[in-house]
């Protein structure tokens, strides 16, 4: 009896195909935006994700001040020295590779081209903690590292401007007024954070300080936890060592900061989420209004189709049935409309995904929750007209005009 | 059980309303139908004919007064009750012929027999044999729009008889036609209560159609005026 319902449902719908379709038109948009909201919204969080763990695993990274770049604590807070940066790695368990970036933005130039980018000074243990590979070329050696020779390793965005078409290790450039040879090249990282992590020009810390920043300050040092060891132990350990170092008094503020990486990105992440989530709420409104169009046209048909209940009723049928007949064809309609939706949110977030840069991610779970919710937006506002038609008094409805 | 009459109405009073405003239908009605007979109810509008239609067709209840359908009391079955009372023993035709619209002949008569849950290939062999009963089968596929009012009303009367009712009930079967196809209707009907042994009670206002009957009733003012046996008389 339930699948003859169902045919008969379909049956009804098939004749009124654009009533049908106009009845369903609100589920149809809800859905599709509910389930492209979301789709995409993962797809951000799924792309925040990667940039930031490009960023490297389990890193920790240490600047002067309180917050990104801002001196706290009153009295602009000092830099770092090769001092903190050796005590790091001597006095803290678990560190795997502590790496000091001393920075300074400069124009690169060779023969006609020239770049504006960052140069980095740092020390042979950077490509350790980052995990980043050359393409070609090698790192500097000790000796090198020690003496502060201009010789550089330059990111694919440098080499891709400077070098378009020649292999640029062993050639020579100039950065602001700095000769300097390229020993390497390194693999391309993409966009990393905000910026774009192949846009840099690495040489050993030394002659950064002495030829582009002019003293013997660290900006900014990172440091690569250990697999083993848990990353906020050792960040608490350098937190003390450093505020030692410091001469931080018990109770004063630190004057530099440390942040996990992980954190940023499940910060990251988490927001991208409540942003996900939100406009799945917004979508989902249009879905409850998708009901009410449903709801709407169900009591219209009622209306329209008295007598024909009326005859139903006079022939035999019981209320329950007619009641099964009407929530059945709102839930049939109510289905079909999210069908339709979710293949048009397939559609557009196949356009989408690729327009605004994230990756496209088919989530069996919130189309299943979509559909589930349109069935469900079927029987709770079919119900109300579905009653009204089997309360209906035979006699009445027959003679209804 | 056989001595038993089909329909029997005992003192059926309907009073619509209730205080000042109320209005007695009907005032107290005794009737007998025996099974197998060819029943024309006549009054002028207001006499209570219809009312007495709707009591008789399980599609009301008599405010006072019992009628037995069957020897069961309907005036103590619920809605429901009497809805599968209407499904099992009674078929309806009407005067506006009341098809649904934009639907087949055979759907259309196939319908009660989903009510009664029968697989498709059953619903279609019954309906298919009440359209060959009205000589229609031919125009099975046809919406009612493409039918004429003859046509429709033949697909009523299969839609009626599809599930082999015990009683046959009809209100103003001819109203909406013309007289030609009226004796039709009224040969069909004749030809189904003669040879399927189907009790018809049919309503109408035109004498010449009574004639058909074996027992006419008359209405007047909410009363029986009287009964006439005018064919062959009730069979035993």
């Amino acid at each position: 009896m339930f699948f003859t319902t169902v045919i008969l449902a379909i049956r009804e719908i098939r004749r009124h195909l654009l009533r049908s379709f106009l009845t369903v038109l609100g589920i149809v948009i809800g859905v599709a935006a509910v389930v492209t909201m979301v789709t995409l919204g993962q797809g951000a969080t799924a792309a925040v994700t990667e940039q930031i763990s490009s960023l490297g695993a389990n890193i920790l990274q240490i600047r002067p001040g309180q917050g990104f770049g801002r001196g706290g604590g009153g009295a602009q807070a000092p830099d770092f020295d090769m001092g903190d940066v050796d005590a790091i790695q001597q006095q803290i368990a678990g560190v795997r590779a502590v790496a000091p970036q001393a920075q300074s933005s400069a124009l690169a130039v060779r023969n006609a081209a020239n770049w504006q980018t960052t140069v980095a000074g740092t020390t042979s243990q950077f490509f350790v903690a980052q995990q980043w590979e050359l393409t070609d070329g090698r790192i500097w050696t000790p000796a090198e590292e020690q003496a502060g020779k201009a010789v550089c390793i330059i990111g694919n965005t440098v080499r891709q401007n400077l070098f378009p078409r020649t292999d640029p290790v062993g050639q020579r450039f100039r950065v602001r007024d700095v000769a300097c040879e390229v020993i390497g090249t390194l693999a391309s990282r993409g966009q990393g954070g905000f910026q774009d992590q192949d846009d840099t020009v690495i040489m050993p810390i030394k002659a950064v300080q002495r030829r582009f920043t002019g003293n013997r300050d660290i900006r900014f040092i990172m440091v690569a936890v250990d697999e083993a060891y848990e990353t906020s132990s050792v960040q608490a350990s350098i937190e003390q060592l450093l505020r030692q170092r410091r001469n931080i008094g018990p109770g004063e503020q630190d004057n530099f900061n440390i942040f996990d990486t992980r954190q940023i990105s499940e910060t990251l992440q988490g927001t991208t989420r409540i942003l996900t989530a939100v406009m799945g709420a917004v979508a989902a409104v249009s879905l409850i209004v998708g009901g009410i169009g449903i709801m709407n046209i169900m009591l219209v048909s009622v209306t329209e189709r008295t007598r024909e209940i009326g005859i139903r009723l006079a022939i035999g049928a019981v209320a329950g049935e007619v009641l099964m007949q009407f929530l059945v064809e709102a839930v049939v309609l109510a289905c079909l409309g999210g069908l339709i939706g979710l293949v048009l949110a397939l559609v557009a977030t196949l356009i989408m995904a690729p327009l605004i840069q994230v990756p496209f991610l088919f989530d069996p779970q919130i189309n299943l929750v979509a559909f589930s919710v349109s069935a469900l937006i079927g029987i709770v506002f079919g119900y109300f007209p579905a009653r009204r038609a089997a309360s209906l008094n035979p006699i009445d409805a027959l003679r209804h005009e | 059980m056989a001595a038993d009459p089909i329909i029997q109405l005992r003192g059926v009073t309907k009073t619509y309303g209730a205080g000042a405003t109320a209005f007695q239908a009907l005032k107290g009605i005794d009737l007998h139908v025996e099974a197998g007979d060819f029943v024309a109810v006549m009054g002028p509008s207001g006499s209570g004919k219809s009312t007495a239609m709707n009591i008789l067709g399980c599609l009301d209840v008599p405010t006072g007064g019992s009628f037995r359908f069957k020897g069961v009391s309907v005036e103590r079955l619920d809605r429901d009750q009497r809805a599968l009372l209407r499904r099992r023993y009674l078929g309806f035709v009407f005067q506006g012929f009341n098809l649904l619209a934009r639907t087949s002949a055979l759907e259309n008569v196939e319908l009660p027999l989903l009510y009664r849950g029968e697989d498709k290939a059953k619903r279609r062999e019954l309906a298919m044999a009440a359209l060959d009963k009205v000589g229609l089968t031919q125009w099975w596929d046809h919406t009612p729009a493409e039918l004429s009012g003859g046509q429709q009303q033949r697909v009523a009367i299969a839609r009626a008889i599809v599930t082999s009712p015990d009683v046959l009930l009809a209100d103003e079967p001819t109203g909406n036609l013309d007289t030609r196809t009226s004796v039709e209707i009224m040969e069909l009907l004749t030809g189904l209560n003669r040879d399927a042994g189907i009790t018809v009670l049919m309503v109408t206002h035109e004498p010449e159609m009574a004639e058909y009957a074996r027992t006419i009733v008359h209405f007047r003012d909410g009363l029986v005026e009287k009964v006439e046996q005018v064919g062959a008389g009730v069979p035993a």
